[in-house]
Parts: C-alpha cells; sequence; structure tokens
C-alpha cells in the first residue's frame, strides 16, 4: 500500500504534482493512519508470523532448532490430552456463544425496540459489568456456585433443597456460565446497533401486509440483524475459546481448556515450538468451527423466508 | 388450561425477563463490596456482622500498594498511548477515503476477535526473541494493542458528527492547519478524547492475561490478585480491594459515558443537516 | 459583462479519475455583482465555488481573485469567505465567539474586535443573542452567524453554498429578500450555488446555468428565463412548451419558421446557429398563451380543447389539445375568470404572440459555440 503510495511519486518527479499527491485525500488519510497501522503491524502481525513460524521450530533444550518441521503439529492433533482439551475448550466456546447469543438477543431487542430515550442509559448499564473486575467477577461465581456458597445456602434457606449441591462448581457448566456473564455486552452491543440500522417501516410493512407480530420478526427483523448475530457469534465465540482464568478459577478437572496448555508450554514446560503450534491450531480450528456456525446460521435464517 | 393460559398472556415477559437478565449481570458484582464487609474470612451466608477491617488491613499491604502504583503507571501510558494513536486511526477512518482503508482498520480492530492469550503468547515470543527485559514497560507496549481497538470506537463515534465543513469554515476565516487543530478540532472532539482515556484507563486497570505474560517481576494490581487467589485466608482482603476497584472503575466509565454523550449531542444539534 | 472583473475563471477543470466535475469553465463576474450558480446536483457548480474558496484544487487552469492568479493559495489566506451548507456553526463556542473567530488572527484591539463583532451582528439583526451556543439557534439565526462570521472578516467576495436549502418555505423567502437587501448594503461581490431557479431569478444579477460541469448560458434573470439558449436551460428554468419547426429562411440575424398550427414566426437567430434537416426547436413559455373568453378576439388565435386541470390556488394550470399539434400545450391561467372551473374536454380558444417564440440550440450544439 504506502509502498505503492511511494512509487507513485517516483514516477511523477515534477513538484507540483508531488505537492498535489501530497495534499490529496489518499495521502492524507494513509499518513494519518500510518503511526496506528504500524503499530499494529510491528505488536500483532509481527508477533502472528512470529508464532506461525515457530510453530514449524523445534526446541533442543535451550536452543531453537529451525529445520521445517510438522512434528509440533502432529503432537498437537494426536495427543489425546492435547485432543480433548481441543475439543471441550471448542465446545464449551460454542456453547457460551449460543448461550450469550441466544440469551442476549432478547435484551438487545428490548433496548432497541422499548428502549425509549434511555437507550444510552441502558447499554451503559449493560457494558459496565463488563469493564470492571474481571478476575474477581469470576471470583465471585466461584463463591456463588461453590459447596457453602451463594446459591447453596439461598436454594436451603429456600427449602428446594436438603444438602448442598456439589456439581454446581468446577465443571465445565460452570466455565459455561461464568464466560456467558463475562461476554454478555459483547454480544448484545453488535446485535443492538444492526437492529436500530432496521427501518422500522419494514416491519410494519410486514404487518400490514399480514404477518403476525411473531412472524413479522422472524420474516423480517432477524434476517436483517442478521449481521449483529454474526459479529456477536464471532466476538464471543473465538476469544473465549483461549480463555485462561475462567477455567482455572471454576472449571477445576473438568473443565480444563487448551490455554492452560499453552502457557504450560511458555511456563515450566518450556517448549514454545509445541506451544506456537497450539496456539496456532486453536485459531484454525476456532475459525473453522466460527465459520460452520455462521454459515448454518445464513442457511437457517434463508429457510425461514 | 384456559385459565392458566389466559393469566400466562398477562405477565409482562420481556420486562421479567430483563430483570432476570440483569440479575445475572450484576449479582457477582454486587457480591464483592457485600463479602468485603463481612466480618469472617469466609465467604458465605449467612453474614457474620459488618467490618472494616479488611479495608483497614489493605493500608499496611506495601506490596498491594506498590503493585498499586504499577497498575496507575501502566494505565495512564496505556490510556494516552492507545488514546493518541485511537485519535489517529479514527480520524483517518472517518475523515478520508483511501485505498487499504479496510485492510488497515481490520488489522487494528483485530484483537477485539483474538483469543487474548495468543495475542499474549505471541507478544512474550518477539518481546524474549529480540532480548528486551519484560518490565511494565513491555506490558505497556502490549495492553497497548489490545486497548486501541476500544479507544478507536469511542472516537470514531465521537468523531463522526465532526462535519469537516467546521474545519473549512476554519481555513476559510484564515486559520492554518495547526491553528485550526488548537482552535476547532480539538475542543471540539475534546469531551470523546477524555472519554476515551477513561475507557481504555479502566480496561488497563483491569487486564490481566497480557500483564501476567509481560510483567516480569513487577505486578500489576490484576496480577497481585492472581497470586492472592490462591489463599482463602487472603479473599476478604483481596475483595476489600476488589471493591475500591470496582466503584473507580463506576466512576470512570459513568464520567466517560457522560463525556461522550455530551459530545455526541453537541456535534449533532449544531450542525444543520439539510 | 461586468465593470470590474473580481472573479476570473480560466478554462477551469477538475477531473476526479476518469469523472468529469469540471470541464473546460471560464467565466467572469464583476465588482459588487450577485451572481448565481444554478443547476441540478452534481452539474459541478459546489464545486466551483469550492475551488474559488480554496477547497478544491482543479486540476487545470487558473483563477484569478481581484487580479490576483490564487490557484496556489490555501483558503486561509484568499479574500474569500462562505457561508456553509450546513452553516458549519462551531458548537463549542458562542454566537459572538463564532463571529469573532477570524478576527482574533487579525490581532486587533479588543475594543475594535468587539465592535466589529458587534456591527456584524447589528448587521444581521442578531446583536441580542451574542452569548447563545449553536444548538440553541433556530435554522434562520444559524443562517444569520453564518453570514456575520463571514462579513465580519470584510471580504472581497462572499460564497454562499445552497445557503437557504435548510430552511422551509416561508423564512426562505423571508431570507431571501434579506440577503439581496445584505448585498446591496455591503457592495460586494455575492456568489449563490442554488438548484431552485426562483431563488437564482429573484436574487442574481447575472446567473450562469450549469449541466454535466460545463456552463449552458451566462445571462441576467430575466434573458435567462425569456430568452434560454438551449432545450435544456428552458427546461430548467420552468416549463415551455416545444414544437418542432421547419425553417422556412435566413435573413440576416433572423431566422423564419413554420412553426406547426402557430404558423410562420420569425425569431432571432442565436450566435453559430445552425439548422439541421431544415428542423429546428422552438419553445413558447406556458403563461406567454392566454385563454380567450365569449367575444374576446385576438390577432392570433388557436382552437382547442382542455385535456387536464390542475387548482394552485392563484393559478389553475391547464393542457390544451390541439389538432394538429404533436404534444399537447400547457397553459397557466389566474382565476379570475374561472379557468378552474372549465370542465374536461370544453372547446376554448387561446391567444399567442409569436414574438414570445424562442428558438432553442439543442445542447450539443451549443457546446461546439
Amino acid at each position: 500500500m504506502t509502498a505503492a503510495a511511494f512509487d507513485r511519486i517516483a514516477d511523477t518527479p515534477s513538484p507540483a504534482k508531488r505537492r498535489a499527491w501530497t495534499r490529496s485525500e489518499e495521502a492524507r488519510g494513509l499518513a494519518m493512519i500510518s503511526p496506528t497501522f504500524l503499530y499494529a503491524l510491528a505488536l500483532l502481525f509481527l508477533p502472528v508470523l512470529i508464532v506461525i513460524a515457530y510453530s514449524f521450530w523445534t526446541q533442543n533444550y535451550l536452543d531453537i532448532d529451525r529445520t521445517f518441521t510438522l512434528e509440533n503439529y502432529r503432537q498437537a492433533l494426536t495427543e489425546p490430552i492435547y485432543r480433548d482439551l481441543f475439543i471441550r475448550s471448542l465446545w464449551i466456546s460454542l456453547t457460551v456463544s449460543v448461550v450469550t447469543v441466544v440469551f442476549s438477543y432478547p435484551i438487545a431487542w428490548f433496548i432497541s425496540f422499548h428502549g425509549g430515550v434511555h437507550k444510552n442509559l441502558w447499554l451503559f448499564l449493560v457494558t459496565v459489568p463488563c469493564w470492571t473486575s474481571y478476575l474477581l467477577r469470576v471470583m465471585s461465581w466461584k463463591v456463588i456456585l461453590g459447596y457453602g456458597g451463594v446459591m447453596n445456602t439461598g436454594l436451603i434457606s429456600m427449602g428446594l433443597i436438603d444438602k448442598p449441591v456439589a456439581s454446581l462448581l468446577y465443571n465445565s457448566n460452570a466455565v459455561v456460565i461464568t464466560l456467558v456473564h463475562s461476554w454478555a455486552a459483547f454480544a448484545i452491543l453488535p446485535i443492538y446497533v444492526s437492529l436500530q440500522k432496521i427501518d422500522r417501516t419494514y416491519i410494519e410493512a410486514a404487518r400490514d401486509l399480514g404477518d403476525s407480530r411473531l412472524r413479522a420478526f422472524f420474516r423480517v427483523t432477524l434476517p436483517l440483524s442478521l449481521p449483529g448475530v454474526v459479529s456477536a457469534f464471532l466476538i464471543v465465540m473465538i476469544p473465549t475459546v483461549g480463555d485462561y482464568v475462567t477455567p482455572r478459577l471454576v472449571g477445576g478437572k473438568d473443565g480444563v481448556m487448551i490455554a492452560t496448555a499453552i502457557q504450560a508450554q511458555f511456563g515450566k514446560g518450556a517448549n514454545w515450538p509445541l506451544g506456537a503450534a497450539l496456539s496456532v491450531t486453536t485459531m484454525i480450528l476456532v475459525s473453522l468451527a466460527a465459520a460452520a456456525v455462521v454459515l448454518a446460521l445464513k442457511f437457517i435464517v434463508r429457510r425461514i423466508k | 388450561m384456559s385459565v392458566l393460559t389466559q393469566r400466562l398472556r398477562f405477565i409482562p415477559w420481556l420486562p421479567v425477563y430483563v430483570a432476570v437478565y440483569f440479575l445475572f449481570l450484576y449479582l457477582p458484582i454486587l457480591l464483592l463490596p457485600v463479602f468485603s464487609f463481612n466480618n469472617a474470612a469466609t465467604t458465605t451466608f449467612p453474614l457474620a456482622g459488618f467490618t472494616t477491617k479488611w479495608y483497614a488491613s489493605l493500608a499496611g499491604n506495601s506490596v498491594m500498594m506498590e503493585a498499586a502504583w504499577n497498575s496507575l503507571v501502566v494505565g495512564i501510558s496505556v490510556a494516552v498511548l492507545s488514546t493518541v494513536l485511537g485519535i489517529c486511526a479514527a480520524r483517518a477512518i472517518t475523515r478520508y477515503r483511501f485505498r487499504g482503508q479496510r485492510t488497515a482498520a481490520g488489522l487494528i480492530m483485530a484483537p477485539l476477535f483474538l483469543p487474548e492469550i495468543i495475542v499474549a503468547v505471541s507478544l512474550l515470543m518477539i518481546v524474549l526473541a529480540i532480548g528486551i527485559e519484560l518490565s511494565l514497560v513491555t506490558v505497556i507496549l502490549g495492553q497497548t494493542v489490545f486497548c486501541v481497538p476500544y479507544a478507536m470506537s469511542v472516537l470514531v463515534s465521537g468523531f463522526e458528527g465532526f462535519d469537516r465543513s467546521l474545519e473549512e469554515a476554519s481555513y476559510d476565516l484564515g486559520e492554518t492547519a495547526i491553528g485550526t487543530f488548537r482552535r476547532v478540532t480539538l475542543p471540539v472532539v475534546a469531551p470523546a478524547i477524555v472519554s476515551s482515556l477513561l475507557v481504555t484507563f479502566t480496561i488497563s486497570l483491569d487486564e490481566f492475561i497480557l500483564a501476567f505474560f509481560l510483567s516480569g517481576t513487577a505486578p500489576t494490581l490484576p496480577v497481585y490478585i492472581w497470586g492472592q487467589l490462591r489463599f482463602a485466608a487472603k479473599l476478604p482482603g483481596v475483595l476489600a480491594l476488589g471493591t475500591i476497584m470496582l466503584v473507580a472503575s463506576i466512576l470512570m466509565l459513568t464520567l466517560a459515558e457522560i463525556l461522550r454523550r455530551r459530545a455526541e449531542k453537541r456535534t449533532q444539534l449544531a450542525l444543520m443537516l439539510p | 459583462m461586468p465593470d470590474r472583473p473580481m472573479i476570473e475563471i480560466q478554462n477551469v477543470s477538475k477531473f476526479y479519475g476518469i469523472y468529469k466535475a469540471l470541464d473546460d469553465v471560464s467565466l467572469t463576474i464583476g465588482e459588487g455583482e450577485f451572481f448565481s450558480l444554478l443547476g441540478p446536483s452534481g452539474c459541478g457548480k459546489t464545486t466551483l465555488l469550492r475551488s474559488i474558496a480554496g477547497f478544491e484544487t482543479p486540476t487545470a487552469g487558473e483563477i484569478f481573485i481581484d487580479g490576483a492568479p490564487s490557484l496556489t493559495l490555501p483558503p486561509n489566506k484568499r479574500p474569500t469567505n462562505m457561508v456553509f451548507q450546513n452553516y458549519a456553526i462551531f458548537p463549542h463556542l458562542d454566537v459572538a465567539e463564532n463571529v469573532a473567530y477570524g478576527l482574533k488572527r487579525l490581532k486587533l484591539s479588543p475594543e475594535d474586535e468587539k465592535k466589529r463583532v458587534g456591527d456584524a451582528l447589528d448587521q444581521v439583526r442578531l446583536s441580542s443573542l451574542g452569548k447563545r451556543k449553536a444548538h440553541e439557534l433556530s435554522g434562520g439565526q444559524r443562517q444569520r452567524v453564518a453570514l456575520a462570521r463571514a462579513l465580519v472578516m470584510r471580504p472581497k467576495v462572499l460564497l454562499l453554498d445552497e445557503p437557504l436549502s435548510a430552511l422551509d418555505k416561508k423564512l426562505r423567502e423571508e431570507m431571501q429578500v434579506e440577503l439581496r437587501t445584505l448585498q446591496k448594503a455591503v457592495g460586494i461581490t455575492f456568489i449563490l450555488v442554488t438548484h431552485d431557479q426562483y431563488e437564482a431569478l429573484a436574487l442574481s444579477d447575472r446567473i450562469a446555468v450549469m449541466f454535466g460541469g460545463r456552463i449552458a448560458q451566462i445571462a441576467t434573470p430575466k434573458e435567462i428565463y425569456q430568452r434560454p439558449r438551449t432545450r435544456k436551460v428552458a427546461d430548467f428554468l420552468g416549463g415551455m412548451n416545444f414544437l418542432t419547426a421547419k425553417v422556412l429562411g435566413e435573413q440576416g440575424n433572423a431566422v423564419s419558421v413554420d412553426a406547426a398550427r402557430f404558423g410562420a414566426v420569425n425569431l432571432d437567430k442565436p450566435h453559430g446557429f445552425t439548422a439541421e434537416n431544415g428542423h429546428v426547436t422552438v419553445g413558447i413559455r406556458p403563461e406567454r398563451l392566454r385563454l380567450l373568453w365569449d367575444n374576446d378576439r385576438a390577432p392570433h388565435e388557436l382552437a382547442g380543447r382542455i385535456e387536464n386541470r390542475a387548482y394552485f390556488g392563484e393559478v389553475t394550470h391547464l393542457t390544451v389539445g390541439v389538432d394538429g399539434l404533436e404534444q399537447p400545450l400547457s397553459m397557466v391561467e389566474t382565476n379570475d375568470h374561472g379557468a378552474d372551473d372549465l370542465p374536461i374536454g370544453a372547446e376554448i380558444r387561446l391567444a399567442y404572440d409569436p414574438d414570445a417564440f424562442v428558438l432553442l440550440a439543442e445542447y450539443e450544439a451549443v457546446r461546439r459555440v
């Protein structure tokens, strides 16, 4: 991009033309965005390239052997512990994203259609919990779901159960509940934005043409808000697959996810190439799973019409 | 049967659902202050009475104080850096049209769509590969990557109402480019900028994974808290600390929101859109 | 032609890729003239105005402002000031601060600055609102602030980019009168961009009609309405009945044509006129046709019948079919005789003045001129 721009300057040596180009919208836009772009290039794109490179190398004690190998990927994909972790991580992130989107959609719809003049206040209330004390929020779920925790003591005092239920905490359900809570706002916001963009007269037209409220919702509102639903899925599913804190705090043995294994390769295990291969595999698998979900979603919505 | 279904119809399902959802959203957060004032080392009901001793114990905790200072340094640096970078990107996107715009914006916004641990791991690898010592500086650099997308979304919404005719009017009245930036652009978008500073500071204050991987020997508050969570006895103290951070975060976010809305209102109402 | 040129635009073109926003435009605007650039959206009128202000850099050509070549001057160095379409009132400043904005660069004494701001606000009758913020002003008030803010700089030329389009009809008509009065009072050149032909006709000393990046005609409002040079100009400036006429002969500056049922008509011959295949287009404005009642007689009469009727309050628009004409004629009648009660199908007689016909070039023909 920038290189092409410089080529163009080189082609036109006349100072007047060069001045015209530097004054042009294109040049100013590029100049303006370049600090941020270069920063992201250096601290995001380049590091990811390094990770990909490492995933094809081998660790020899303290040295790195830079001959190309697929050994790390073989290990990542065939060793049962990693395979189980991948499957569980994907399953949890899929469940979390589906549950989050399904439960958040009515809230987004409520704010968009019934928020009145206080839409911004509602959105603010939705986002506040997401930006405050991440660790302690997870910790709080441990307190809620624990053996002597809020949920158990509450249920006992209401007389619904006799003795505490042990199975609330330290399993994948606890992980799912906690993650759904953490990512609620990230699902609500994109859905809300796409609902806001829908011209209300479309829905009135559907009603005018004989649709019930519910049919109008499924045939007009839902398909038109699909872009928001898709980004909500992506913005929840992809990051949650690599969540580290939640499985560690509330997951117990049955709730361990792939991030723990990745972290181990950079800590005591000290096998960077394997850690890199696990990271890359995670990204590829979650991208494929997300793509499949999005395609399935589009297909379903198309069938509704 | 028909009586039951009729009764069910009269329950305002949507408000009930919204109420339950917000309870779910706020319950874990509201529990923190409750237990931080509870006179017991365990976090169970019924409550054992009111105390402020957990807060008092924080004051004498020098390790925690140091972590708090680190968090403050990191938070301010990240807020300034990511807001400056966010201003460049937000202005480029709202003001100019150029080829490669989508690609550039996509890369800048990418951290929103990546597992944080992968961002953390890749940064760790490049930092160690280059041979830079892990320190607060590496935390700042890493968290800035993560915070720029948030800064950008706050700033873009602030800049979008900013019509370029305002700047043109300034040039037209004889002002230079720098003067225009100082006298028109900056004052008009100032609330959005302050809002971005507050939001990114809050995120940095709360961010754990990147700090955990990149902080070396100087912990930030979340890294400190992580270390304390292993000890059940330390939990009430941590909850007290968490409550303070919670209140600080909510105050900053509220202020940020008020400023953002004021900016939006001002730019929107000031222009006559034909 | 103006006495002393203030703006001279010489062969200015502006290309965006292959799209020609301005295509070899030349024109001269005089000192103290109220000049309008009139055309549909996308005709290049705004690009031309913004090129004068310095916000667009033409691809080719030169613009002289008060005799000085100005193409390389940035907007802040030009003796022009602009009233923006959305008024661009600075939202963080109050009315007086907005007006004083440009003066700050001049480093005036505080008293002088205050006096100039006060005078400018008086001029637009806003003296009492100095402390208001932009969002507390009505549309008309914002427009006045924008005017005061530009005029306080004492520009040689005031540029107005569709300044009335954001206002409702009644306010717009009031502001038209005020703009004209203001221009007479300050005596500087005003250049107005508009797509509203009535606005241009009512305000301007001269009008340039633009289509597709080119100037189709420059003339006074009266001339441009009564003697449009091309069919497109005639059409843009209001209703017109078009007829195909056969050329009978040319003599000096006159052409004589056979205008179907209207008979032989003598017309002024435009510069560079060529009759293609011996046929030309002629036009007559609807209001130049007149209904004849009862025993009225006129030297030039035609019989027809009412095909359609639309009531507009003070006038009625009639569509009249005439045997031997391809198209029915449009007419505008005042309602004092009862034109609004004529039934569809009624047989009527109409009078016309052969001198009211104009010879219209097809658009392409004029471009070669």
